[in-house]
């Protein structure tokens, strides 16, 4: 395939949505020493992150790799002189490296463009030079677009100084760029400029590492001399060939991705509209500040330039950008508080994991987003070197020239400043920048708190009369009441569900919609992590501004004039306080956000245009605050839906650039739930107040219906907590933190919205089926608003019921009817054909037409064959899998029933998340086998061993699951019998909690690492990828392809069968539909199609549903609801509640006793829908099932649709085909390659360690070990696995010692009897899954370091351990022993999040902790020394209480674990401690769980009981 | 979220019949007190079913609102409960009594456990709904000027009529019987349904402007072209009164009659009406035999008893139903069980015979003497008809002294001469009353509703189909409508 960049956006498919990630490394010499040496290291750091990039269908493209370096001034000197070019003096003159079009034409067009700007700056052309290059050894996709590469070297025409001179080279490239794309140009493809610049210059392609050097001839000239480099290897999730996304940009480097940067974006827009910069000549030429269609990194590094350039220093830009989470930092000086507090008046964080190295060439640093979910490690040596990168062991330094090793903490800036010649450390950069100007005065002075503001003297009161009248305007139903409100206002909490979504999408549903269902959260998988908003509630914010913003490149004590407001959510007298606001600056305007209903939907047309041209007046009349009202709605005026007001207004402002000069806040009667307010503000608003929610709250209190307990003003403050938590969650699901970035950020896909709506009130959402249009949305208001005041009489009192979360009769239609239920149960237990034909045809014509998508799609009438011509129900069903379902979420009865039917018809069950007996390893007597072929690995690592992943077919990586994607999970105590705890290593009765992230994946790279992890763990299982359909997941999946994942599971938003909060059932993610077609386009386009299975789950129930799964591009089908309605589920949707009346989701043993599926009941069921699936492929003329997957000609959409809403809806893009040659497979035809998995340490380490796995014999063994020796152990642990079971081998029967920088996963998976001794250091994610192995790692002896102030591994160490010991002598990253359940661990210091989630096993810190300590720790037991009394502080007091080490057991424990570490690291802490053990004891402190505790006390007491009764 | 453990926690609690010997010595309802149950438990056993099976297409056929009342009944809120129900059910103090709940047929409790006692919780509602004056005449704020004319009062005609005066049409409802209520008031004991109840609701609706016409046998002495000429549409809810006979030798020996023609005598009775000695059935000091093992021969059972009957016979020609559901009569479909009605428990030995067919009458002095019967078995399916085939047992054939042959043996849709005749509709292939989804028959104008169109049938259904010829009509003559749909009906 030949692209010249990006295919453009086509069917599903659109560039937008592409992600990179990557490693990235800078080294630099302090004292600003040039040498070549640097360039050489640079180049080195590359080839040792390699594995942290990827290459595409062609193994010899890469994705890009790049080097930032000084203007190598003595090189460029002689190579210009040689073509007659005189250079300037250093700095005199600027130089970078363009890519220009292979077009001749368009070539000339674009190089004339940019010389003729040059004057007006004030600057003049040197001359132009031809870069030599070699691209004999670079892949073919790459060559076949491969730039012409020039360099332009660029003078002035009068003396400038540096940073005027920068500016005028940054301008003149901008404004090149923007005028060659204004001209027709693609500016990407003719004219690319890597840089321009007087300081710095870039060398960079779509190249593989090691390529880059071979490539850029330059680069090996020994004048070519820098003394900072900085190299960046990309990740991306497309094959696409496309130079100029490669990194580094003009001055940075970023691992991560912005989650927010779609909001940042258009807000940069609209602020770039009030910028005044005396510096530049005319900084309207630059515009637009951030260039479309690039990347999110691309576009961090546009803005940041731009604030830079504006005039600040550059660690002030990157404060501006990234700031550290303030607000509930109990450590941080109040002046830096105070700086961000006052930035945050002017800009929104871009909020996302990031790490950024950046520089100007003058000083270099790097810095972690808040939370810290990248890795950065350094080495500062003795000769004055700083190496700084993803991972250690990026170039060869003798250990003894180390000075220090530290690692970057979240939120912390790390800076070289070359001029002065040092590391300048966080504090004090920060504490610099933070006292230059006086921020808490001028906040003091100017910024205005909502809570400071009068009281008013009216209270709340509710119209109790016209209640009624107005919940039917605004759609109110009985369940709001009760399921969504009721644990709102009682307990502050959100409301929970079960058993997935079947309703119809808005645009399907017969029911008048309010707009918010037309809209779906996205959510982060895979290339970003979520955030646990709960457990990592430190780094959340919903603090916001209102107001007027001003000038981004300037400050003064007005930037801050602005009302501070605490929450989105306002009550009454905060919204009456706002109102009353008439002032210059604080001075708020209400529009009535109505339309005249007698007009009908051109009514509503002119109301939007009406309000909109209102917002505008009152901005001119000096408003700062707009009030969007609804709250005089009545019988003639309907009200606009308020979201539709507020981002027809929000737009509106946009385009026409006063929006930053308003706040804007939503009085309405609409918004109820967490997805409204979510909405609300990701389009725009900053805050909102639900009268009417306040007044049925009001109501239910009064009647005392659905709550209890709580009077008015605590519902009130309940209902605010929980849309605050709430909030957190769904911003969280996305890796958001702020609520400031996410207002605008528009994380939601439209489904059934056509483009014309889109395009002029929701600018930029993807809405990708088309559907209705203003006409529609305003027939659905009025439908309600006529309604309401023509009722009368009979029952016109009361709500309606909904039926939306239940099926009632009569509302809305669901899928999983009675009919549709008891017809299955009928059938399959009759074993009758005809009565499965009978469910089926109600459930294609019927039920699914109703409601899903593919309910409008039908066969293309072709030639069909006689059946017994098609292949056999056994070929079929060995395509069928079961949901991942936990035993733990259903009963051991239903589960151990799914996977014996599965065995039996060849297909596959999956243990869901909770691990499994190994019991089940072992076949029954009969035959049967009740083991899962599929083994889940979610992010709880809840039983995963070496040897559950030695037993797997397929290990299946649970990125996200359909029900609730983005979010973890959590096991109440009282589920967690005794069967559940030994099956998840933890302890009974203790509640158990699955983090919304893996905390091994935070980005492409990592899930890389981790399919490698269990590829690893056992070399002859599938790994296969779940994630769920959303806009962009196809570009995920294809980055999967690359990582070598062997399958990727899409699935729908509307599966799922355990609990999950109503809003994540019914609001998060995307039909499969979608996210399927989008998979197979993309995996086509990219080639990637054929090496990996793909398979589809939400919702399927028939044949019918299979076949157009398959068309649609998926190889398998996965079955959860239907197979469990088969078993007996009737969809009581109370899995949630542990009250399930037929023993299918419950731990309950009396009713458990209730449960009566048989395995025949689901053999029945599969084999009737392979049956129906043969009889479609023979009318269909297929005589294999392969043979249709991706055949999407085989579909067309049903004509003559009369349904006033789905008649909108377009197929056009899911029936999209990728015009491919022929010989790009768009089936799964063949394998994934996985020789990095054959070629590893392990396979030397297995043939020297034969007599132990053969004989049990003791092995003694040594190997030097480097970064890139990824994953040491694992399979050394499966081969131990498969020959030992369980038990493994004695303890030490295979030492092996280990010298150098580990590979990431040291030891990961360890089996028991082996132990690990490294002498070194090592990256992230030791002891992974640690299954009773021991790894001990110290410094070597040579080192001269304090090895307990220096970092010893890298980050999320013993993520999921199980059992083993640890010793460390040294400091260890973030997120350490996270989710350990079972192993021993004694370090020396851990960074922020330590202990998190954790479960059991013991921990030892002989150190400092950073924050949020024991965050979610819910068992095992750690102890702290907190020497400088300090700890408190640090603590996460969620879960665990604080006791000292008192009792003898505990002290006892904690003595052995000591001397043990002393004993195998040396270390001199342990030696100091047990010297003055005395004196030091009571320095340590416990952290106790809570849960763990009583039930530890409570086993006690019994114990006591038993023997004292046994004495009696 | 309410009881979630509910059904955990209680037991299925019902009330208990009044004490048999005290019950057969009047006429009033077996269950007519209900003390001592503890109706909030009773509601808390619902388990607010995610898919509640008691709505759903074997279940109620009004699709009432049953989770939801039963929470409010769990929540104490008797008025909500009220509300709830009113928006589906018109007299739920008929249902609540005398419907035979296939919406506890289809509970989803039922499946493990006994299903939840919806029936009973119906009839508290809607008693509570009385005892606190909560359901009372409230007539249309607005007349629409639109006259509605309705034959017959029985469930479908009452419940048309109720909606439509709710919309604010007038409704003049004409009933052949001297007494206003139908099937409600004559077809029913008293022992299941006191007067007092189908009273207490004419009441209501008289007071909210329902014009009631007893007496008025539409096609006898009032003209339907009367009806068609003064009214804006007519509704014949006239019922399926046709019973079906028993044409074996003897038939027409004396004491042979039809249960139709036995039972509204004593409600005539009770009610104060004088019959004339040469009508009279009684079953006083007889040997009664019910030939059909249907409610109505429940009915005729526990009317003889408290006649005085001297014997009572029972035959059903099928045979006797499971004590538990059959393998081919699953949950949720209704149970087709062996069942013990408050009569038979009335009656001291088992009175009930199954798998006998009925030979010949043979008589003494002109009157029944003696019934020859013999017991069958059923074979085979018959290739043509797809029912079983019966074939009799040799040597089975047996006789029983009779004085009183009551036939309760079901119904064959409506009597088809006089008004249907006259008017001439459209019958369909059973001999109903033909209508389209918006209940017109094929005479504009003119609209059907309950057993007349649907052959015979349940209570519930009648109510349903009421509401729903209502609906048509509402729409026919305005255009448009505000009353609900009954779905099932529309499926």
């Amino acid at each position: 395939m030949k692209y010249s960049g990006f295919p453009k956006k086509q069917g599903l498919y659109d560039p937008e949505f592409e992600k990179d990630s990557c490693g990235v490394g800078f080294v630099v010499h302090m004292d600003g020493k040039s040498s070549h040496q640097t360039v050489i290291d640079g180049l080195e750091i590359l080839k040792k992150l390699e594995h942290r990039g990827a290459c595409g269908s062609d193994p010899l493209t890469g994705d890009g790799a790049g080097i930032l370096i000084q203007i190598p001034h003595k090189f460029f000197k002689k190579v210009s002189s040689d073509i007659g070019i005189d250079l300037p003096e250093k700095g005199q003159y600027g130089a970078g490296l363009i890519f220009l079009s292979q077009d001749q034409a368009r070539r000339d067009a674009s190089v004339k463009i940019f010389e003729g700007s040059l004057a007006v700056e004030d600057l003049k052309l040197l001359g132009w030079r031809d870069v030599p290059v070699d691209n004999t050894t670079i892949g073919v996709g790459a060559r076949e677009v491969e730039p012409v590469m020039r360099q332009v070297f660029v003078g002035t025409t009068r003396e400038m100084e540096s940073d005027e001179l920068e500016r005028a080279l940054f301008s003149v490239r901008k404004f090149t760029t923007h005028h060659i794309r204004d001209v027709g140009l693609n500016d990407d493809e003719s004219f690319y400029l890597c840089s321009l610049s007087s300081k710095t210059f870039v060398y960079k392609g779509q190249l593989m590492c090691d390529q880059l050097e071979t490539y850029f001839l330059d680069l090996k000239d020994p004048d070519m001399e820098t003394a900072l480099a900085l190299a960046h290897s990309r990740y991306s999730t497309n094959t696409f060939p496309s130079w100029s996304r490669a990194q580094p940009f003009r001055m940075l480097a970023h691992n991560g991705e912005i989650n927010t940067v779609r909001g940042n974006k258009n807000w940069m827009h609209a602020r770039q509209a009030h910028f005044v910069a005396p510096l530049f000549k005319d900084i309207k030429k630059t515009f637009p500040v951030i260039k479309p269609g690039m990347s999110d990194s691309s576009d961090f590094d546009h803005a940041l330039e731009m604030l830079y350039l504006g005039g600040r220093s550059l660690a002030h830009s990157v404060m501006m950008m990234i700031p550290e989470p303030w607000s509930f930092h109990q450590t941080m000086s109040q002046e830096k508080k105070d700086f961000y507090e006052f930035h945050a008046s002017m800009m929104e964080p871009w909020d996302g994991p990031a790490s950024i190295a950046f520089t100007d060439g003058e000083v270099i640093g790097a810095v972690l987003d808040r939370n810290g979910l990248r890795p950065s490690r350094y080495y500062v040596t003795k000769d004055r070197t700083v190496i700084m990168a993803s991972e250690v062991g990026v170039l060869p330094v003798d250990e003894a020239n180390i000075e220090y090793k530290g690692r970057l903490q979240p939120g912390k800036m790390f800076l070289v400043d070359l001029k002065e010649g040092r590391i300048i450390a966080d504090e004090e950069i920060k504490s610099q920048i933070c006292s230059q100007k006086p921020y808490g005065q001028w906040i003091k002075d100017k910024q205005i708190n909502l809570e400071d503001l009068p009281t008013p003297s009216s209270t709340f009161k509710s119209d109790l009369e016209t209640l009624s009248q107005r919940q039917k305007v605004f759609g109110y139903t009985v369940e709001d009441a009760k399921i969504i409100l009721a644990p709102m206002v009682e307990k502050a909490m959100e409301a929970t569900g079960s058993m997935g979504n079947d309703t119809p999408l808005a645009v399907m549903s017969e029911k008048p919609q309010l707009i918010f269902n037309y809209f779906k959260q996205l959510f982060a998988q895979v290339t970003n992590p979520a955030i646990d908003s709960i457990r990592e509630m430190l780094v959340m914010s919903m603090e916001a501004t209102l107001g007027k913003e001003l000038n981004l490149l300037e400050e003064s004590p007005d930037h801050c004039k602005k009302l501070k407001i605490q929450e989105a959510v306002l009550t009454y007298e905060e919204m009456e306080k706002i109102r009353r606001l008439d002032q210059p600056w604080f001075k708020s305007h209400t529009i009535d956000t109505l339309f005249l209903a007698a007009a009908g939907d051109e009514g509503l047309k002119k109301g939007v245009e009406h309000i909109c041209q209102e917002a505008s007046k009152a901005i001119e009349n000096g408003a700062t605050i707009l009030i969007l009202s609804d709250k005089k709605m009545d019988s003639e005026n309907a009200p606009i839906p308020s979201l539709l007001a507020t981002s027809a207004i929000h737009h509106h402002l946009l385009r026409e650039t006063t929006r930053t000069d308003v706040g804007l806040v939503v009085e309405t009667g609409e918004a109820r739930e967490m997805m409204h307010f979510a909405l609300l503000i990701g389009y725009g608003a900053g805050a909102i107040y639900p009268y009417l929610a306040y007044e049925t709250i009001d109501k239910m209190i009064k009647d005392g219906v659905y709550v209890s307990g709580v009077d008015f003003d605590t519902a009130v403050k309940n209902f605010v907590t929980s849309t605050r938590k709430g909030l957190f969650k769904i911003i969280a699901k996305m890796g958001i933190s702020t609520i400031r970035s996410y207002r605008g950020a528009q994380i939601f896909e439209a489904v059934g919205l056509n483009q014309s709506v889109i395009d002029r009130y929701f600018t930029g959402t993807p809405s990708r089926v088309e559907g209705i249009g203003l006409e529609a949305i305003a027939k659905e208001s009025l439908i309600r608003h006529r309604r309401a005041f023509t009722e009368s009489g009979v029952a016109s009192q009361i709500m309606d019921l909904g039926g939306n979360y239940h099926w009632r009769r009569g509302e809305e239609k669901h899928m999983l009817n009675p009919d549709a239920v008891a017809t299955l149960q009928h059938a399959v237990r009759s074993g009758d054909y005809q009565l499965y034909k009978k469910f089926s045809q109600v459930s294609d014509e019927i039920n699914t037409r109703n409601c899903a998508l593919r309910g409008l799609l039908k066969f293309k009438k072709t030639n069909p064959i006689p059946i017994d011509e098609v292949e056999s129900v056994e070929e079929i069903t060995k395509r069928f899998c079961t949901g991942a379902m936990s035993i733990g979420s259903i009963s051991r009865e239903a589960h151990e029933t799914l996977a014996i039917a599965m065995n039996r018809l060849g297909g596959r069950s999956n243990t869901g998340e909770g691990g499994e007996d190994s019991v089940r390893y072992i076949p029954d007597a009969n035959g049967d086998s009740r083991r899962s072929k599929i083994k889940q690995v979610a992010s709880g690592r809840f039983g995963v061993t070496s040897y559950y992943l030695a037993n797997a077919d397929e290990l299946q990586i649970k990125v996200a699951q359909g029900a609730k994607p983005g979010e973890g999970g959590q096991l109440p105590g009282h589920k967690v019998s005794e069967y559940i705890a030994k099956l998840r290593n933890s302890t009974p009765g203790v509640g158990l909690i699955s983090p919304p992230p893996h905390h091994d994946i935070y980005s492409i790279e990592d899930l890389q690492q981790l399919i490698y992890d269990l590829h690893n763990g056992n070399p002859t299982a599938d790994v296969s990828v779940k994630l769920v359909a959303e806009v962009g997941v196809g570009t995920v999946a294809a980055g999967v392809s690359k990582a070598h994942s062997d399958g990727v599971l899409i699935a729908g938003h509307d599966g799922g069968t355990g609990a999950s909060p109503q809003t994540s059932i019914k609001h998060a993610g995307l039909p499969w539909e979608l996210g399927l077609a989008e998979t197979q386009q993309v995996l086509v386009l990219n080639d990637l199609r054929g090496r990996i299975r793909v398979q589809v789950d939400g919702q399927l129930k028939t044949g019918r549903d299979v076949v157009i799964g398959g068309i649609l591009g998926a190889d398998e089908f996965g079955f959860s609801t239907t197979a469990l309605v088969s078993l007996g589920c009737i969809l009581m949707r109370k899995c949630h509640l542990n009250t399930c009346s037929v023993g299918v989701a419950t731990q309950n043993p009396e009713l458990r006793k209730k449960f009566s599926g048989k395995p025949e009941y689901v053999v029945n069921q599969f084999r009737f829908i392979a049956q129906e699936v043969r009889e479609i492929m023979a009318d269909l003329g297929i005589r294999k099932f392969k043979d249709l997957i991706g055949r999407v000609e085989l579909l067309d959409a049903e004509d003559a649709v009369d349904h006033w809403k789905q008649k909108g809806i377009d197929y056009a893009n899911i029936l999209h085909k990728p015009d491919v040659p022929e010989e790009i497979a768009i089936h799964h035809v063949t394998t994934q390659d996985h020789t990095n998995v054959r070629e590893v340490l392990d396979k030397e380490i297995i043939e020297k360690a034969k007599p132990a796995l053969e004989s049990s014999e003791k092995v003694q063994l040594e190997f030097p070990i480097g970064n890139t020796n990824r994953t040491v152990g694992a399979q050394l642990s499966y081969q131990i696995s498969k020959k030992h079971g369980e038990e493994g081998l004695p303890e030490n029967t295979i030492c092996i010692k280990f010298k150098g920088s580990a590979g990431q996963s040291f030891g990961a998976f360890l089996a028991p009897g082996v132990t690990f001794e490294l002498s070194g250091d090592a990256n992230d994610y030791v002891g992974k899954g640690l299954s009773g192995g021991n790894v001990i790692i110290y410094p070597p002896v040579e080192s001269t370091i304090v090895p307990e102030e220096n970092i010893i591994a890298g980050n999320v160490l013993l993520y999921g351990a199980t059992a083993g010991k640890v010793y460390m002598r040294g400091i260890v990253g973030e997120r350490f022993a996270v989710r350990n359940s079972g192993a021993h661990a004694v370090v020396e210091g851990v960074g922020d999040h330590g202990c998190e989630y954790m479960t059991g096993g013991l921990v030892v810190v002989l150190g400092r902790t950073g924050r949020n300590f024991a965050a979610g720790m819910s068992g095992g037991i750690a102890y702290v020394w907190d020497k400088n009394k300090e700890f408190e502080v640090n603590c996460n007091f969620g879960r665990v209480d604080l006791v000292p080490v008192e009792e003898d057991e505990d002290i006892e424990t904690l003595k052995t674990m000591i001397q043990d570490h002393l004993k195998y690291t040396k270390s001199t802490v342990a030696q100091d401690v047990l010297n003055r053990w005395e004196e030091i004891l009571p320095q340590f402190i416990k952290v106790y769980p809570r849960e763990y505790r009583k039930v530890l006390e409570e086993r006690k007491k019994k114990r006591m009981q038993e023997s004292l009764e046994e004495v009696a | 979220m309410g009881a979630v453990k509910g059904f955990m926690e209680h037991g299925r609690e019902t009330p208990k019949g009044r004490d048999v010997k005290d019950r057969l010595k009047d006429w009033k309802e077996v269950y007519h007190e209900m003390p001592g149950i503890k109706y909030k438990d009773q509601g808390a056993r619902c388990m607010e079913c995610g898919v509640p099976f008691c709505q759903s297409n074997t279940g109620c056929p009004l699709g009432n609102m049953i989770p939801d009342w039963n929470d409010m009944v769990y929540r104490d809120r008797w008025e909500d409960a009220l509300a709830y129900m009113s928006k589906t059910n018109n007299f739920p103090e008929f249902t609540g009594r005398v419907c035979p709940a296939p919406c506890e047929g289809a509970c989803v409790l039922g499946i493990t456990e006994p299903a939840v006692t919806i029936r009973n919780i119906e009839e508290k509602i809607a008693e509570e709904g009385f005892s606190r004056g909560l359901i009372k005449p409230s007539p249309p704020q607005k007349r629409t000027g639109k006259k509605i004319a309705i034959v017959g009062s029985g469930p479908a005609g009452l419940a048309a009529a109720d909606q439509l005066n709710k919309v604010g049409h007038n409704v003049v409802v004409f009933e052949k019987d001297n007494r206003i209520g139908g099937l409600l008031m004559y077809g029913i004991p008293n022992f299941k349904l006191e007067k007092e109840i189908v009273l207490r609701r004419i009441d209501v609706m008289q007071k909210e402007g329902v014009e009631f016409k007893p007496n008025s046998h539409v096609g006898e002495n009032v003209k339907i072209e009367d009806l068609q000429n003064d009214y804006d549409a007519v509704i014949l809810c006239g019922g399926a009164q046709q019973p079906r006979d028993l044409p074996v030798e003897g038939r027409d020996l004396d004491g042979i009659h039809y249960a139709m023609d036995f039972l509204p005598q004593q409600t005539k009775r009770l009610q104060g009406d004088t019959i004339p000695e040469a009508e009279a059935i009684t079953a006083k000091d007889k040997n009664v035999l019910i030939i059909g093992g249907g409610d109505t021969g429940s009915d005729c059972l526990g009317t003889s008893l408290r006649q005085g009957a001297k014997k009572v016979d029972q035959f059903e020609l099928l045979p006797a139903p499971p004590e538990s559901r059959a393998e081919g009569n699953p949950w949720p479909n209704w149970p087709q069980i062996y069942r013990v009605s408050s009569s038979h428990e009335e009656a001291i030995d088992e009175v009930r015979d199954f798998c006998v067919m009925t030979k010949k009458f043979s008589g003494k002095d002109g009157n029944v003497h003696k019934v020859h019967a013999v017991k069958i078995e059923f074979g085979d399916p018959d290739p043509k008809t797809g029912r079983p085939q019966i074939n009799e047992i040799p040597n089975s054939e047996f006789e029983l002294q009779v004085d009183l042959v009551l036939l309760a043996m079901g119904f064959l849709g409506p009597i088809r001469g006089g008004m249907i005749e006259q008017l001439g509709v459209d019958l369909d292939g059973r001999g109903n009353v033909a209508c389209d989804k918006n209940k017109m028959t094929s005479v504009p104008g003119v609209f059907v509703a309950g057993d007349m169109t649907r052959g015979q049938s349940l209570i519930v259904w009648a109510i349903a189909e009421g509401r729903e010829a209502a609906r048509g009509v509402d729409e026919y003559l305005m255009g448009s409508t505000i009353l609900p749909h009954s779905e099932f009906l529309s499926v």
